[in-house]
């Protein structure tokens, strides 16, 4: 009996193994075909790899208030220049940048988190809780967020980079809830799901071992349309001064730029940088949506 | 017109500014400290003799919020509040009324806002049609990309981007503000000059960043109705191409359009929020901004509230329109 249970286990074990290759070999292989995916992948990789290196490279003694001579242009010396309280730039900028990948990464898995918890559960167990979260989703949506993110940002006396993602993250979960709702709905009532239902699985258990696989595609997607969201809004709030204060970040540089009239006294090397990196992160994240969109939009022609 | 449609639309309208107060009402209550204090204090430590005299404003402050009363006392004298439209008063520029700081800037974001929507979303209809028009040149389908990245950027980047263009480099437009400062207003040309002038920079930043999503989703739209049996129907009568493409294709991918422009509302508000901050434009963006900065904790709260409630009415008088305007879109939807 053991040694059949083992045998058993074994052999899932090595469909497990084999299944995971299949996965890579499928990866890559769809990659290939997609292009709009690989370039998308490969600007964030690149951009990612920057926030993880960029700090190592840099003294942060050198981002102090005057380190340096003040508002000097792009050199040799200062690749990037110094502001106006003789910071220097290019040290500023690699110590920001993971920062603010950071707010938009939390941002993005804790708004993912919610969205899939609530989607799954409103979709599959419908009633009244579905009522209650498709109201709360429908509701929040409309309702312009950064004018609520305002409203908290304000109310909060010491901001960190934390803390920002938290805020931001209580407004990136409505997306993510209305596309997980709508697919579960319509996967509720495959023949796979009604299987396992017959096979006396809980609830639960559909839900996380049936239902879910199926869906990370969606959560993929959803994944980097939240990131995105939250990215934007936290720049946003950036902008109008409520972002971390005493932390580096990209949109805080910006603010800071105008602050401090950088825009105006033609202090471009302050403020194009950081216009320029967020940018970058917003096209990648743009053109990686539209690779996954492909994707999720294949399966829904394949399917129907 | 179904009364179930317009009740439900109704119920979800009153759902959503029932939302809007309740979360401006909890959010100051639920943050550690008293807001009016910690702002009075800082205004104090920064500005000093302009504020008058704190201890009575204060005083006067907590007199009218009542913040010794139970909380389901100041829930519902919120609510009266909101009623009379009283939402108090600034603390930086102390007897000025927060509902007149709304009124005053309000038709500068409304002319803002609704005039760059309306040519964004002319632009961007012609545009898309001409994209998905087999016989135009092929220049204008090779400006796709270029739309779609400058769509993906914020707004008020934009809005740095073309300072920097055309206030340093070229000198051709005023750095911000909504007219020439120091000048007269009056309904005279001279007026009317200085406001566009002024108008230009922000409008086209929003402009630049809006078509892009418009002109692209109208291609897709078109496309798809190019493909309907309809079309082949009039080719096969023989109707002239132009008049298949123009009545029978892009007068019905329009109407979709439409209904998109109830959900880029609050987007577009959001985006010329912050166009205003970095042009310094008179309206409530900005009016906003300095009152995050002036910590004028009412002025806050009287304009997101503003704000919510406004893209809710707006959202609901769209919702009444649809079915008028197309009548494909059925009332039990949704």
């Amino acid at each position: 009996m053991i040694l059949v249970q083992r045998a058993r286990m074994i052999s899932f074990q090595h469909a497990k193994v084999t299944g995971l290759l299949k996965l890579g070999r499928n990866m890559a292989h769809g990659l290939r075909t997609n292009k709009t995916l690989a370039i998308g992948l490969f600007m964030i990789l690149m951009i990612g790899l920057v926030a993880l290196v960029g700090p190592l490279l840099v003294d942060p003694d050198d981002a102090r208030i005057g380190a340096y001579p003040a508002r000097l242009k792009p050199s040799a010396e200062h690749w990037m220049g110094t502001q106006q309280q003789g910071r220097d730039l290019l040290t500023v900028t690699m110590l920001a940048i993971p920062n603010s990948l950071k707010v938009g990464l939390i941002a993005g898995s804790v708004g993912l988190g919610i969205g899939i918890v609530f989607g799954l559960s409103a979709g599959y167990f419908g009633g009244r809780l579905d009522t209650i979260i498709k109201l709360a989703s429908d509701t929040l949506i409309i309702l312009p967020g950064i004018a609520i993110l305002v409203l908290v940002a304000v109310s909060i006396r010491t901001m960190t980079v934390e803390m920002m993602a938290l805020v931001v993250a209580s407004f990136a979960w409505m997306y993510p809830t209305r596309t997980i709702r709508a697919q579960t709905l319509t996967l509720r009532e495959r023949g796979y799901v009604q299987v396992a239902k017959m096979n006396g699985m809980t609830g639960i258990g559909i839900v996380v071992r049936e239902i879910m696989p199926n869906l990370l595609p969606y959560i993929a997607a959803g994944f980097v349309g939240a990131v995105s969201g939250a990215m934007l809004a936290t720049v946003g709030l950036e902008a109008l001064g409520l972002g971390p204060q005493n932390q580096f970040t990209l949109g805080m540089e910006i603010y800071w730029a105008r602050f401090y009239g950088a825009i105006l006294r033609g202090m471009w090397w302050w403020w194009m940088p950081p216009v320029i990196i967020i940018g970058l992160v917003f096209v990648a994240l743009l053109i990686t949506s539209m690779g996954m969109d492909q994707i999720v939009n294949s399966r829904l022609r394949r399917s129907t | 017109m179904t009364s179930g449609y317009l009740l439900r639309r109704l119920g979800m309208l009153f759902l959503l500014i029932f939302v809007a107060v309740t979360i401006n009402f909890m959010i100051p209550r639920l943050m550690p400290g008293d807001p009016v204090e910690s702002a009075l204090n800082q205004l104090v430590a920064t500005g000093g003799g302009s504020v008058g005299d704190v201890q009575e404003i204060a005083e006067a402050y907590r007199e009218r919020l009542g913040l010794n009363q139970p909380i389901w006392r100041q829930y519902l004298n919120y609510w009266g509040n909101i009623f009379t439209l009283e939402l108090g008063t600034s603390l930086q520029f102390f007897p000025a009324e927060v509902s007149r700081i709304i009124w005053s800037a309000l038709p500068w974001t409304l002319g803002l806002v609704g005039v760059t929507t309306i040519l964004s979303f002319g632009f961007g209809i012609i545009m898309g049609a001409l994209m998905a028009w087999p016989g135009s040149p092929r220049f204008l389908k090779s400006i796709v990309p270029g739309f779609l990245v400058v769509a993906a950027i914020p707004y008020f980047m934009i809005g740095l981007v073309l300072i920097f263009l055309f206030v340093l480099t070229y000198r051709i437009f005023p750095s911000g503000g909504g007219f020439t400062f120091g000048g007269n207003l009056g309904y005279n040309w001279e007026t009317v000059w200085s406001i566009l002038r002024h108008a230009t920079l922000p409008a086209l930043s929003i402009m630049l960043a809006s078509i892009g999503t418009w002109a692209l989703s109208m291609r897709g739209l078109l496309i798809s109705t190019l493909g309907e049996d309809y079309i082949t129907l009039a080719e096969a009568r023989g109707l002239r191409p132009r008049r298949i493409f123009l009545w029978y294709g892009v007068r019905n991918s329009m109407l979709p359009q439409l209904t998109a422009l109830a959900i880029l509302l609050g987007h577009a508000i959001s985006g010329a929020v912050l166009v205003e901050v970095i042009f310094s434009y008179p309206g409530l963006g900005f009016k906003l901004f300095e009152a995050i900065h002036g910590k004028d904790y009412f002025v806050v709260q009287g304009i997101v509230l503003f704000l919510a409630v406004s893209i809710a009415v707006a959202m609901f008088l769209m919702d009444l329109l649809y079915p008028l305007i197309d009548p494909r879109i059925r009332y039990q939807s949704r």
